[in-house]
């Protein structure tokens, strides 16, 4: 923590590099080139992926006879093929969007523990506890999910839905452990390290001034983070959960352990106690089939959709991220 | 930064010089105490609990010899016994492979935003690019490679194509430690080399680059920890075998990853033991370069001075 914080400031206050202009000599034009290329090799391997995905997956979109985006059917494999994403992009949004709702609070919440409540000796090796809950991999979030948490939730999930059944989205829905809810909330546990780590960023670095004068004028501690950190760390927080967001959406493997794949046929349903799938757990489903290059351009096809999504959310995360930096520079 | 630090020593910097304030605002305080306390218990619940779990249901199999030196080969899910040798070598290689495509780029191009393009229109492209890269989930990275390697290509699905994969995993995030810790060497080792006359690519590669020596490796081991986990590419580019393979190029490969998902949804013991015990043999992988990783970062960081 005091560690990034000091580097922050010594990153704030360095000019990087030296500018010194082409020097022409042969080994600086070599070098040069070569660390030019690579990033120019980075922003080439990002426009391939998507170049690439898009070329394979226009054949299948031109041959599929449904709509693309408004259909639920999910037929690649037959001929003329017929496949829509309305289901996938549905339960992808819901399950994303329901660990965002409860994620964001707790990661603020241990943001502010870590910056400004807890005693420096402790936030120190606590904030590296909470960066190794990043590390434990998605297949043992999903493994433990799925056998260990699952029981445990479906006393509150019986009784949200028993009592609460009214609301669509509580709506009584699969018989087993696998529903969005159980997914959502180990997915809310695996974006909560990233969140919380863009979010003490931005809250350690809320103005000392603008504290001191909070304090000065009577406020409580409370007072004081309410009217000068949350206000600073405001555009911090949203593109924080931004990125937890983009995170979500990606996220394969746990999620497809955790959720129950509904049977073909059967009717929708919006809520979070039903199945379903998410665009990563589709494809990583049915990855075993990729034959026909028809139907594999579905599941490429539904590939882009996700990497479109994920781009959009991360671009608009880092624009008002750096659009903040400047505005507080 | 916690306030401590920011109050002079022996001052308290909440302290409370307003005499009387309403118990209301009080009361306030204390709530908002007591339920950020808690989001930090809440968020630590979950880490203990896996950590717990993976633990006591596979330690046993850990313990045994023959689990770090022998593979699952001609071993049933009704029979006990097998390790993960084969499975850990075929993690070990795949990242290894991914790390010897990740690592240049991922200096290299840090060198450039650092050292040659600076502030300039293509290092805010690059740099912008990297976050995108940062974000891209693995299953997409997988696809593509799909796309490239198996359908335009028509190869077979081997451990190297899983590697191309996580490369665009890695590079992300090799790049991005290693510009923060070039930015970290003073300016002044920079200046005192070119004023004597060292050229600017020899300047970078024996002042700059072994200042920020152990940032890289550290930037290094955090890239494997994060890929070694990767479930997703796997699964469409590297399908399991119960046997070793020593050829990234050929023949299939198995991964820690892999091997915990075939068995997931057996029910017969021994199955279920070695799942536990799979996935406790990744989850001490990744934790122990994780720590080794954060502990090299903490004892030979680059010193302002």
């Amino acid at each position: 923590m005091a560690v990034t914080n000091e580097r922050q400031q010594l990153l704030d206050r360095r000019p990087q590099g030296l500018d010194l202009g082409p020097t022409g000599r042969g080994g600086d034009r070599l070098f040069g080139g070569l660390a030019k290329g690579s990033g120019i090799a980075v922003i080439a391997l990002v426009v391939f992926v998507g170049g690439f995905l898009l070329w394979l997956a226009v054949p299948a979109l031109r041959a599929n006879q449904a709509s693309f985006l408004f259909s639920r059917e999910w037929m690649p494999g037959i001929q003329p093929p017929r496949f829509g994403i309305v289901d996938l992009l549905w339960t992808t949004v819901l399950v994303s969007g329901f660990a965002l709702l409860l994620a964001v609070p707790v990661a603020v919440g241990v943001a502010l523990f870590l910056t400004h409540y807890a005693p420096r000796r402790v936030a120190g090796p606590v904030t590296y506890v909470v960066d190794l809950l990043a590390a434990v991999p998605s297949i043992i979030f999903g493994i433990w999910g799925i056998k260990e948490l699952a029981p445990k939730l479906a006393p509150l999930s019986s009784f949200l839905s028993g009592n609460l059944g009214g609301f669509p989205l509580l709506r009584p829905g699969i018989a087993d452990n696998g529903t969005v809810f159980v997914a959502g909330v180990v997915l809310a546990i695996m974006i909560l390290p990233i969140v919380t780590a863009f979010t003490r960023e931005v809250f350690a670095q809320a103005p000392r001034e603008h504290k001191e004068a909070a304090l000065a004028l009577g406020a409580t501690k409370w007072e004081m983070i309410r009217l000068t950190v949350l206000p600073y760390g405001r555009s911090g927080m949203v593109s924080a959960a931004m990125l937890g967001l983009g995170r979500a959406l990606g996220e394969t493997i746990a999620i497809m352990i955790i959720l129950s794949k509904p049977s073909p046929d059967s009717p929708f349903n919006p809520s979070l106690f039903a199945g379903g799938e998410t665009f990563a757990s589709k494809i990583a489903n049915n990855a075993a089939e990729f034959d026909s290059p028809t139907k594999t351009g579905a599941y490429i096809a539904a590939g882009l959709v996700l990497f479109v999504l994920t781009f959009v959310v991360n671009a608009i995360a880092r624009l008002i991220l750096q659009h903040s930096e400047r505005k507080h520079a | 930064m916690s306030e401590s630090s920011l109050a002079t020593p022996g001052t308290s910097f909440d302290a409370d010089l307003t005499g009387g304030r309403s118990k209301a605002r009080g009361a306030k305080n204390i709530l908002a105490a007591v339920l950020v306390s808690a989001c930090f218990a809440i968020a630590l619940i979950p880490l203990a609990w896996i950590l717990w779990t993976v633990a006591s249901k596979g330690l046993h199999l850990l313990l045994d010899i023959n689990w770090w030196q022998q593979s699952q080969r001609g071993i049933t899910s009704r029979t006990d016994g097998g390790g993960a040798y084969h499975a850990l070598v075929g993690s070990l290689i795949t990242a290894l492979a991914c790390a010897a495509i990740s690592v240049p780029i991922g200096v290299l191009g840090a060198v450039y935003l650092v050292e040659y393009g600076r502030k300039g229109r293509l290092a805010r492209a690059v740099s912008f690019m990297v976050d995108i890269m940062t974000g891209i989930p693995s299953i997409v990275a997988a696809l593509f490679v799909y796309a490239l390697w198996v359908t335009i290509f028509g190869f077979e699905r081997v451990a190297f194509a899983v590697s191309l994969s996580l490369v665009l995993l890695m590079v992300p995030a090799v790049l991005r430690v290693t510009e923060e810790v070039l930015r970290l060497v003073p300016n002044e080792l920079r200046e005192a080399s070119y004023a004597l006359g060292v050229p600017r690519w020899k300047t970078i590669l024996k002042i700059v680059i072994p200042t920020a020596f152990s940032g890289i490796v550290t930037g290094v081991m955090l890239g494997l920890a994060r890929i070694m986990g990767e479930t997703a590419p796997l699964l469409i580019l590297g399908p399991y075998t119960k046997s070793i393979n020593f050829n990234p190029f050929s023949g299939n490969m198995a991964a820690l990853p892999t091997m915990i998902n075939q068995d997931r949804t057996e029910s017969l013991q021994p199955a279920v033991d070695r799942t536990w015990a799979a996935a406790l043999t990744l989850v001490l992988l990744v934790l122990l370069l994780n720590i080794v990783a954060r502990a090299i970062a903490r004892f030979s960081a680059v010193r302002d001075r």
